[in-house]
C-alpha cells in the first residue's frame, strides 16, 4: 500500500498539488486520471521520489520516502517497477538485454539463470520472438510489453506506469491494460496508472482519484465513476461520446 | 557571472555522483568496453586520415618557407618532428576528437534524458550518473593516448612522404631531421596533456548531456555548448599544461 499525505508541489511560484491525500491499495489497479496539465505526472513522480515535494508525506508499505537514507532508498527503488509513457527502453541494448538490465545490476543468480527469468518475462508480456531485436526495430506497443517485462523482471512491490496507453491504437490498449491488471493481481503489487484513458477507466479502474488543476476532486472505483454528481469528474468524463454511450445504457437498464 | 557559478557546482557536483564505485563491476567493464571501442577505436581512422595530411602539409609548408642555403635541409624534419609531437597530435587532434566525440556523448546522454532513460536507470535505485558517465571518462582516459600515438607515428609517415614528393628537401635529411635532439619527454608531454584533455571532453560533453531539459532541440543546443566549452577548456588547459612542463 502506498499512501500519500497532503502533498503539495510549486513550480516557480505556480502551485501544481494542493495538499492531495490518497491511499493506493495492494493488489489493485489505482489510476490516477485528470485533464492535461492537471498534475497527475507531478504526483506521480513525487511518489516515486524523482521530485521531492514542498510539504506532505509519502508512505511505502509504512516506511516513509521523504527523508530516507540512500542505502535505504535504493532498496526501496529495487523494489519499484516503471513503465514510462514512452517507454524508455534502452535503445543500444536488445529487447532481451534491456529485460535483463534490472538483473544483471541486482541480481547474484548465474548468468543462465537471469537470462531464463528474463525470457520467462518476456513470455509473460508474449514477446518471445523480439527477445534479439532492438527498440527501434518494435512497434509501440510491443516496446510498451518490453517494458512492462522489464518493469517486472525484479518482481516488484510496487508497479507505476505513466499514460501506458499514449500513442496506442484502442485493441493494443486493453490488451496493455488487462497485462498490467493481470501483473497486478499476479504478484499481488500496488500499481498507480497515470491515465486520462476511459477505456482504461471502465476497463481496469479499481480505485480512481480524479485531479483537477492540482486538487483531488474525486476517488472511487469504476462502477461509481459512471453516476458520480461531482460536476468537475463528469465534465471531464462525459467529453468522451464512449462514456455518455455507458451512462445512457445504464439509465435505459434502470 | 551567477549563472557560470552555479553550472560550475551543478558540474562538480555530478561528477562527485559520477565518479564513484559502480554498484556492479562486471556491468561498468562491459560498459567500459563498449565506450572504448565505440568512441575510441570508430576514432582511429580520422584520426590516421588527419594526421598523415596534415603531417605532409607540414612538411611541405617548412620546405617552403625556409628554403635557404643558410638552413640545413634537416631542419624541415626536425620541425615537422617537433609540431607534430608537441602540439598537432594531442592539442590539435583532442580539438578535433572534442567536436567527434564531444557532440556523440552529449547527444548520446541527452538523448536518454529527453526520453526518459535516465530516470529509468533512477527508478531502478542505479546510480544513473555514475553508470553512464564514469565508463565514458576512463574510457577515454585510457583510449585517447593511443589514438596521439597513432597520430604522431601517422603524421611523421605523412611528412615522411613530403619528403619524396618534394623536391625542396631528400628523404635521407628529412630522417635525420627526424632524429636529431630528439627528446623522448616531448611524447610523454603530449601524452599526459591528452589523458588531461580526455577528462576535460568526456566530462563537460556528459554535463551538457546529463542536464538537458525539453526536447530534440534542446539536445542539439547541448551538443553544440558542449564542443564550444570544451574546446575552450582544452586551449585554457594547453596553455597551463605547457608552462608548467616546459618552462
Amino acid at each position: 500500500m502506498i499512501e500519500v499525505k497532503n502533498l503539495t508541489k510549486s513550480f516557480e511560484g505556480r502551485t501544481v498539488l494542493h495538499n492531495i491525500s490518497a491511499v493506493f491499495e495492494t493488489g489493485k489497479t489505482n489510476l490516477i486520471i485528470g485533464r492535461s496539465g492537471s498534475g497527475k505526472t507531478v504526483l506521480l513522480k513525487n511518489s516515486i521520489g524523482l521530485i521531492q515535494p514542498d510539504s506532505g508525506e509519502i508512505f511505502y508499505d509504512g516506511r516513509k520516502l521523504i527523508g530516507m537514507g540512500k542505502k535505504e532508498l535504493n532498496i526501496l527503488r529495487r523494489e519499484m517497477g516503471m513503465l514510462f509513457q514512452g517507454s524508455a527502453l534502452f535503445d543500444s541494448m536488445t529487447v532481451l538485454e534491456n529485460v535483463m538490465f534490472p538483473l544483471d545490476m541486482f541480481s547474484n543468480d548465474s548468468y543462465k539463470e537471469r537470462e531464463k527469468r528474463a525470457m520467462f518475462c518476456l513470455e509473460r508480456v508474449n514477446l518471445l520472438d523480439a527477445e534479439h531485436l532492438y527498440p527501434s526495430e518494435i512497434s509501440g506497443g510491443m516496446m510498451k510489453r518490453a517494458a512492462i517485462a522489464r518493469a517486472i523482471a525484479l518482481k516488484p512491490r510496487y508497479l507505476f506506469c505513466d499514460e501506458p496507453n499514449s500513442g496506442l491504437d484502442p485493441k493494443t490498449a486493453l490488451l496493455i491494460d488487462d497485462l498490467i491488471h493481470d501483473i497486478t493481481v499476479e504478484y499481488k503489487m500496488t500499481t498507480i496508472i497515470n491515465t486520462h484513458d476511459m477505456n482504461s477507466v471502465i476497463n481496469i479502474g479499481e480505485n480512481i482519484i480524479f485531479i483537477k488543476e492540482g486538487i483531488k476532486e474525486w476517488q472511487g472505483d469504476k462502477h461509481q465513476v459512471i453516476n458520480s454528481n461531482n460536476e468537475a469528474l463528469n465534465d471531464f468524463i462525459f467529453a468522451s461520446d464512449l462514456f455518455k454511450k455507458v451512462k445512457k445504457a445504464g439509465n435505459h437498464k434502470s | 557571472m551567477n549563472e557560470s557559478l552555479h553550472r560550475l557546482g551543478e558540474y562538480v557536483l555530478l561528477m562527485k555522483k559520477a565518479i564513484a564505485i559502480p554498484d556492479r563491476w562486471s556491468m561498468f567493464f562491459k560498459q567500459l568496453i563498449r565506450e572504448i571501442y565505440k568512441l575510441g577505436v570508430d576514432s582511429l581512422w580520422i584520426v590516421v586520415i588527419i594526421s598523415v595530411f596534415i603531417g605532409t602539409v607540414i612538411a611541405i609548408q617548412i620546405s617552403l618557407n625556409i628554403n635557404s642555403p643558410l638552413i640545413p635541409k634537416f631542419t624541415i624534419g626536425y620541425t615537422t618532428r617537433e609540431i607534430i609531437l608537441l602540439e598537432f597530435s594531442s592539442s590539435i587532434m583532442c580539438l578535433i576528437l572534442a567536436g567527434k566525440v564531444g557532440s556523440n556523448i552529449a547527444s548520446e546522454i541527452g538523448t536518454m534524458r529527453i526520453t526518459e532513460q535516465i530516470d529509468a536507470i533512477e527508478i531502478m535505485g542505479v546510480n544513473s550518473a555514475n553508470f553512464l558517465i564514469m565508463p565514458k571518462i576512463i574510457g577515454l582516459m585510457l583510449f585517447i593516448p593511443v589514438l596521439v600515438i597513432f597520430s604522431m607515428f601517422t603524421g611523421i609517415i605523412g611528412g615522411i612522404g613530403a619528403s619524396y614528393l618534394d623536391t625542396r628537401m631528400t628523404p635521407s635529411s628529412f630522417e635525420y631531421g627526424l632524429q636529431f635532439y630528439f627528446n623522448s619527454f616531448y611524447i610523454w608531454y603530449s601524452i599526459i596533456k591528452s589523458v588531461v584533455y580526455a577528462f576535460i571532453i568526456s566530462s563537460i560533453a556528459a554535463y551538457f548531456g546529463y542536464n538537458v531539459k525539453g526536447g530534440a532541440l534542446d539536445v542539439g543546443k547541448a551538443s553544440t555548448n558542449a564542443v564550444v566549452m570544451s574546446s575552450i577548456m582544452i586551449l585554457l588547459a594547453d596553455v597551463i599544461m605547457t608552462h608548467l612542463m616546459l618552462t
